[in-house]
């Protein structure tokens, strides 16, 4: 009953925000004044305080992934991955990718994707003498085994990258991925690079949603996508209920029990209630010039892939 | 709303105004200011709770519901099994477990006179404040002098100890910073060193003491990891006389031990009621 309370409370403190909350929460510098879970900090307040969160779990951010989403966020990835859809030769810039787990799942697509294109090759060089097939070999990339894709890995916090780097090491990813500290509201890279724009649960930490936005445009090649996977508002009253309950109740308790930190978990459950809803998202993403603008809810909206082209 | 303005401004943190005023609640605010907390008073001054009852009782509180406190007890508990060295979760195991404990013991703290007088200083055993000059130049068989032998023989400092979190009670949770405190000179007045065994000692001894379910805990699983020529002793020898001492003993966080650094180790024990220990090599 009391945790009942406290979901109901939380929801009515969180209504109860005046005007000047709710510019905040679409992310324009509504003065100094930003949410940062449900306080109200100034804007460098906030990217200092988002930044030692990160700092403080990026250790043992993965485990933690696993413990409260019980294995699920790794579905989600993969979704958003085969929604991209990438073949070999894409340049994907993957923002606030931390610990690089979409990366990594880019390059297992692109170097199946590869396999196949490969193999279908092969079958039309079957009438081929074996040293034709040799020679064969020298003038075709067939040792790039991920056919040119590349993909850039940029992250603000250093600990992150640090821990995605040991991951890379650890699971034998060598080539094709870069790593860049960057700011996602300035990024460091010049425009028109990239064909794929991904940011997997970070927009949410970002203190200004529309500088990142632009930026997106801005260094996406024309005929690029954007995407972004980030959690998003329940509509369904029954599952909302259960999955406040759940992320007030159990997620804290996890983050003490698992990576000794309470409090980094209660802003990670703060800020997605005051993250913006689809519509509003979908609104900013076309806000920044992005065409065909559109979202797709996994799991009654806990999760959402807002998708946009630059054309 | 004074008193957070007073503490915001102290901390030299600016305070926006917020849009609801704080509601009197069921808070009961921290009269004294805390002493020895360290730099992340700071923080926890901004992450005041300012909606209704939930609010932050003393730094470093988080407000938790019943459910929250079930899970953090169940969590912490398989958590300090799996993994010793999580100290952390022993203590929020402590935390959390301890609702019906604590308020016993501060009701012992509070009826006697010296008892009394610590819950009114609320004096903190931190490296900070104590001398450790004067401590190691007192005679030997001194409880300081022991004391500081014991912190350096086993490569303890009295800093390592985690502020209490979830204890929604503020005198409360001093009552279980100082049970914290005084764990090590716990280890000192039974002789007992920082190994598995000396650890598993002193927590029967503890448990019998104050009757906190972790310390009840502590006693029964621990011995899980030792060898079954140290369990026997255990068995034998240790744990009956630990029990005894525990029994005869008055509380032990009735004395005001930062008053009683020269008084001789043997004269504490006897006035306490602890028995002299057994003659085995721990």
């Amino acid at each position: 009953m009391a945790a009942l309370r406290l979901w109901r409370w939380r929801c009515r403190a969180l209504l109860s925000r005046p005007a000047g909350a709710l510019r905040a929460r679409r992310g324009l510098a509504a003065g100094p004044e930003m949410h940062f879970g449900f306080q109200t900090v100034t804007e460098e307040e906030r990217r200092e305080k988002i930044y030692q969160v990160f700092e403080n779990v990026a250790k043992k951010y993965d485990v933690m992934n696993d413990s409260m989403t019980l294995g699920i966020h790794r579905v989600w990835k993969d979704i958003l991955v085969h929604k991209m859809n990438p073949c070999p030769g894409t340049l994907l810039l993957d923002v606030a990718g931390g610990t690089g787990d979409i990366a990594f799942r880019f390059i297992n697509y692109v170097r199946s994707v590869r396999q196949r294109q490969l193999q279908r090759k092969l079958r039309h060089h079957q009438n081929l003498s074996w040293q034709e097939i040799f020679e064969s070999y020298q003038n075709d990339k067939f040792n790039n085994s991920l056919g040119d894709s590349q993909v850039v890995v940029c992250d603000i916090n250093r600990e992150m990258l640090k821990v995605g780097k040991q991951k890379a090491q650890h699971l034998g990813y060598s080539e094709g991925l870069s790593w860049v500290l960057g700011n996602a509201e300035e990024l460091p890279f010049d425009d028109d690079k990239f064909d794929v724009y991904t940011i997997a649960f970070g927009i949410r930490n970002v203190t200004r949603i529309d500088l990142a936005l632009q930026e997106a445009y801005r260094v996406l090649k024309p005929g690029g996508r954007f995407l972004c996977l980030e959690f998003s508002h329940v509509s369904n009253p029954l599952v909302s209920r259960l999955y406040d309950l759940y992320s007030f109740q159990v997620i804290p308790v996890l983050g003490e029990v698992i990576a000794g930190d309470w409090r980094s978990y209660q802003y990670l459950v703060e800020s997605i209630r005051q993250f913006p809803p689809q519509e509003e998202l979908k609104a900013m993403i076309e806000d920044a010039g992005f065409f065909k603008v559109d979202y797709e809810n996994l799991n009654f909206g806990i999760v959402a892939i807002h998708s946009g082209f630059k054309l | 709303m004074r008193r957070q303005l007073l503490r915001a401004a102290r901390a030299g943190v600016p305070l926006l105004l917020r849009g609801s005023p704080v509601h009197p609640g069921r808070a009961r605010p921290s009269h004294s200011e805390p002493r020895g907390r360290d730099g992340r008073g700071q923080e926890e001054e901004e992450e005041e709770e300012e909606m209704g009852g939930w609010q932050q009782l003393y730094p470093g509180h988080i407000p938790t519901s019943p459910l929250q406190k079930a899970l953090l007890a169940a969590g912490s508990a398989v958590m300090a099994l799996c993994d010793p060295y999580r100290h952390d979760m022993v203590a929020v195991l402590g935390e959390t477990t301890g609702c019906l404990a604590l308020p016993n013991l501060r009701d012992k703290m509070k009826n006697h006179p010296e008892g009394y007088r610590i819950l009114q200083e609320r004096p903190r055993i931190r490296l900070s404040t104590l001398d450790m000059a004067r401590l190691q130049g007192l005679p030997e068989g001194s409880l300081g002098r022991e004391y500081v032998r014991f912190l350096e023989d086993n490569k303890v400092s009295p800093d390592t100890r985690m502020p209490p979190k979830f204890v929604d009670d503020e005198e409360l949770a001093y009552v279980i910073q100082r049970y914290r405190e005084v764990h090590d000179l716990m280890h000192t007045l039974l002789g007992m060193p920082t190994n598995m065994l000396g650890e598993v000692v002193v927590k029967w001894f503890e448990a019998i003491q104050t009757g906190l379910p972790m310390c009840v805990l502590g006693a029964a699983f621990g011995p899980a990891r030792l060898s079954s020529r140290k369990l026997q002793v255990l068995a034998t020898e240790l744990v009956p006389w630990a029990i005894r001492s525990g029994l005869n003993s008055s509380c032990v966080l009735n004395v005001y031990y930062e008053q009683r650094w020269e008084q001789p180790v043997e004269s504490l024990r006897a006035e306490l009621g602890i028995l002299p220990p057994p003659a085995v090599r721990v």
